[in-house]
């Protein structure tokens, strides 16, 4: 399941859902991404995630169909917000629950790698200097390829 | 056809969704993108280096040379930096 939303989640209430009468889980696995308040030298004061509403959906939904067509996972779950957010907010959260849990581990971070470099979301940066695009990160590129087969 | 900006490209060109009547000889991404930088400043500005675009057709990403032959909307923006 994926979902695009300006508002924050709950990751206590979202595992609980994910989880809710399957007992075949061994296992959740949870990544959590923040606004982290230094991008490079710069004090960050907010940041502003901007969307392709429609692509975006789509695109979220062809990488959670890509993981379970990889790995045996019984449940999964994309949350990814936009809009304005400050340092120490959550962006974004992947669970994958698993029987056992080498697939949901994998499977987690081929998601958040994969969508990072997918799914059309911009960062805008604010600090005390004005606003400034996030330029894409060559590293994000190369752990996504680690998973191009 | 509708064509969408995002981000820097929406800043540049100063607007963030068109409609366009296309000539009927621009064929491709390649060639819409030359004819959009035809349009002023903003949009030459948008396009000056196209290593920094991508394009993406009825919401799938393509290359410059996808043909526009029953494309509906059209979407340029930087690469992307989510997660």
């Amino acid at each position: 399941m994926i979902r695009v939303q300006r508002q924050d989640f709950d990751v206590g209430a979202e595992m609980a859902a994910l989880s809710e009468g399957e007992t075949g889980i061994g296992g959740i696995v949870a990544f959590v991404g923040l606004v982290r308040e230094i991008a490079g030298e710069q004090q960050l004061s907010a940041m502003t995630l901007e969307h392709y509403p429609g692509m975006t959906e789509r695109q979220l939904e062809k990488i959670d169909e890509e993981a379970h067509r990889r790995w045996p996972l019984t449940a999964s779950l994309i949350v990814h917000r936009y809009g304005r957010l400050e340092p120490g907010e959550q962006i974004v959260l992947v669970l994958t629950a698993s029987a056992h849990r080498d697939a949901a581990f994998d499977a987690n971070r081929f998601l958040i790698d994969w969508l990072k470099t997918k799914a059309p979301f911009w960062k805008s940066e604010e600090s005390a200097s004005g606003s400034d695009w996030v330029e894409a990160q060559s590293s994000d590129d190369a752990a996504a390829a680690r998973w191009e087969k | 056809m509708k064509v969408l900006y995002f981000a820097w490209l929406r800043e540049r060109t100063g607007t963030g969704e068109e409609d366009v009547s296309l000539p009927p000889d621009i064929v491709d991404v390649a060639g819409l993108i030359e004819w959009l930088k035809g349009r002023g400043p903003g949009y030459a500005a948008a396009f000056e280096d196209l290593t920094a675009v991508r394009v993406a057709v009825d919401q799938e990403y393509v290359g410059l040379d996808r043909p526009l032959d029953g494309a509906s909307e059209i979407a340029f923006f930087p690469p992307v930096t989510g997660g």
